[in-house]
C-alpha cells in the first residue's frame, strides 16, 4: 500500500526537558504493557540516573498470544510511537533507542521502519532494532534488556532493575508502544487521549482491536466488537496473565489500566466450551513458556498443568484439586520474574469461577469411547 | 532502629540441593520438587547464627542474608 509520507504532515515535536516528567505525573498515565506502573515515576527514576547515556527500549514484543493491540498500533500509528520514543530520548538524555518488536510481527516492524525512514529529526540516528523471540516471557522488561545485551531473551534477577542497570549497563526505560503513543499525544496537545486499546477475543462477532474511552465498560467494548456470538460462560480479562471473571462482573468492569485489565485482552468463553479443558491447555502452554531457570516455576507449573490435564482427561479428583490449591499458593513469588505468579493467579481465578466444573468434571476420553 | 535480617534466595542459582532446609528447618522447608520455601518475616535473633551457617554451606551459594535497617 503506497502511503504518503505522513511525517511531512507532522508539526515539529515540541521541545521539552525534565519538566515534561511533571506533566507526565500529573496526567496519571500508566504503562499499557500489563503492569500499569505509573509512567512518570518510571521516567523520573531513569532521569535521575542518566548521564546522557540512557537507553530507551520501545517495547513491542507483545508475547501474550491473545493480544494484538501493540502490533495493530505499530502498523496503524507508527509515527506516534516514534514521537513518544524521541520525546523520551530527549527528556531522559538517551544515546540509544531500541525498537524491540516481536520476531513474527513483520507488518508491525515494516511499518515502524518505513516510518523511521521518513523522519528527519537527528533522534532517528539513535534508533536500532532488535527482534523479540516469540516467547511469552520475552516482553518482560528484564528479558528485553537481556536479549538486547546478550542475545538471550530470558528474564534475569532483579535488582538491578533496568532503570538502574539495563541495556549496556546504562539506565534504561523499557516502555510499551501504546504508552509511548500516549506520551506523544500528551506532548503535542497537553492532554492524554483518554482512551485505551483492547483486544477482543473468543466468542465475539468481530474479534480484534478496538479503542474505547478510558472507563468505558467491557460490555461497551464487546458491543464495539459486534456483541457476543454465543452465550458466554465466563470472561478472561488480561490474557493468560489475567483472571477469569463471571460474565456479569466482567461486563461492568471499567476499562482503564488501574482496573486490572492487564494488557487489555478481553476473551469471551462461550458456554459450549469445556472450561476445564481450556484451562488445562493454557496451563500447559504457560508451563512450556517457563524459561526453565527457576525450579519452582519450571517444575511447579509443569506439575500444575499435569494435574489440570489429569482432571480434564480422567475426571475430577479431590487429591488433584487439593494439589492445585496448595501448589498454587506455594509457587507464587518464587521465581526471578513474575511468570509463575501470573500463571497461578490465572489458575486460582479459574478454580474460583469454574469451581463447579472442576469439581464435577467427567473424563472426556471415557465419555467419547462410550 | 533495630537490625532486621532476612534470607533471600537467588532463584536462578538455586539447584534444589536442599541443604539449607536440613540446616535451618525452623525457617526453611522444601516444596514437592526440593526447592526451598522460606518462612516470611525477619529471622528471630537467636536463629541468625544458624541462618548464617546455612548460607555459607549452600553448595551453589544461592542463599544469602540481607541486612536492612528497620524503621525510618
Amino acid at each position: 500500500m503506497p502511503l504518503l509520507n505522513t511525517a511531512d504532515r507532522l508539526a515539529a515535536l515540541p521541545s521539552t526537558g525534565r519538566v515534561f516528567i511533571d506533566a507526565l505525573e500529573r496526567s496519571g498515565l500508566r504503562g499499557r504493557g500489563g503492569a500499569a506502573f505509573p509512567t512518570g515515576v518510571k521516567w523520573r527514576a531513569v532521569a535521575e540516573r542518566s548521564r546522557g547515556d540512557a537507553v530507551i527500549v520501545v517495547n513491542g514484543a507483545e508475547g501474550e498470544p491473545q493480544s494484538q493491540k501493540d502490533r495493530a498500533l505499530m502498523t496503524a500509528r507508527p509515527h506516534l510511537i516514534l514521537d513518544g520514543a524521541f520525546i523520551a530520548a530527549r527528556v531522559l538524555r538517551a544515546r540509544r533507542i531500541v525498537l524491540y518488536i516481536g520476531e513474527r510481527h513483520t507488518a508491525a516492524r515494516d511499518s515502524m521502519l518505513r516510518s523511521l525512514g521518513q523522519r528527519t529529526e537527528p533522534d532517528s540516528g539513535l534508533v536500532g532494532v532488535a527482534a523479540a523471540p516469540a516467547r511469552y516471557v520475552a516482553g518482560a522488561e528484564a528479558a528485553a534488556v537481556h536479549l538486547i545485551n546478550d542475545g538471550l531473551g530470558t528474564p534475569t534477577n532483579t535488582p538491578p532493575y533496568p532503570f538502574e542497570r539495563g541495556v549496556d549497563g546504562a539506565p534504561t526505560l523499557v516502555q510499551n508502544v501504546e504508552t509511548l503513543a500516549h506520551v506523544a499525544v500528551l506532548a503535542r496537545t497537553g492532554a492524554t487521549p483518554g482512551t485505551v486499546l483492547v483486544t477482543l477475543a473468543g466468542a465475539v462477532a468481530k474479534p480484534g482491536v478496538v479503542e474505547v474511552e478510558t472507563g468505558a465498560t467491557a460490555s461497551d467494548a464487546i458491543a464495539r466488537a459486534g456483541g457476543t456470538s454465543r452465550a458466554p460462560r465466563a470472561v478472561l480479562v488480561g490474557g493468560y496473565f489475567g483472571r477469569w471473571m463471571e460474565v456479569d462482573d466482567a461486563r461492568r468492569l471499567p476499562l482503564h489500566p488501574e482496573s486490572g485489565i492487564g494488557c487489555g485482552v478481553i476473551g469471551v468463553m462461550p458456554s459450549n466450551r469445556c472450561p476445564v479443558c481450556d484451562v488445562a491447555e493454557i496451563m500447559g502452554y504457560l508451563a512450556g513458556e517457563s524459561s526453565a531457570q527457576c525450579g519452582p516455576c519450571f517444575f511447579g507449573l509443569r506439575a500444575l498443568a499435569d494435574a489440570c490435564t489429569r482432571i480434564a482427561q480422567g475426571g475430577s479428583s479431590p487429591d488433584d484439586l487439593a494439589r492445585l490449591r496448595r501448589w498454587g499458593v506455594e509457587v507464587r513469588g518464587r521465581g526471578a520474574c513474575k511468570h509463575p505468579d501470573g500463571a497461578v493467579i490465572f489458575l486460582s481465578s479459574a478454580l474460583t469461577v469454574f469451581e463447579r466444573e472442576f469439581a464435577e468434571h467427567e473424563p472426556h476420553v471415557a465419555r467419547r469411547s462410550a | 532502629m533495630s537490625r532486621h535480617v532476612s534470607l533471600v534466595v537467588d532463584r536462578i542459582k538455586c539447584d534444589g540441593r536442599g541443604l539449607c532446609a536440613e540446616l535451618l528447618p525452623e525457617l526453611i522447608r522444601l516444596d514437592d520438587w526440593g526447592y526451598p520455601i522460606l518462612a516470611p518475616g525477619p529471622i528471630p535473633e537467636q536463629l541468625v547464627p544458624l541462618a548464617q551457617r546455612a548460607t555459607e554451606d549452600c553448595p551453589v551459594l544461592a542463599i544469602a542474608l540481607r541486612r536492612a535497617e528497620r524503621g525510618r
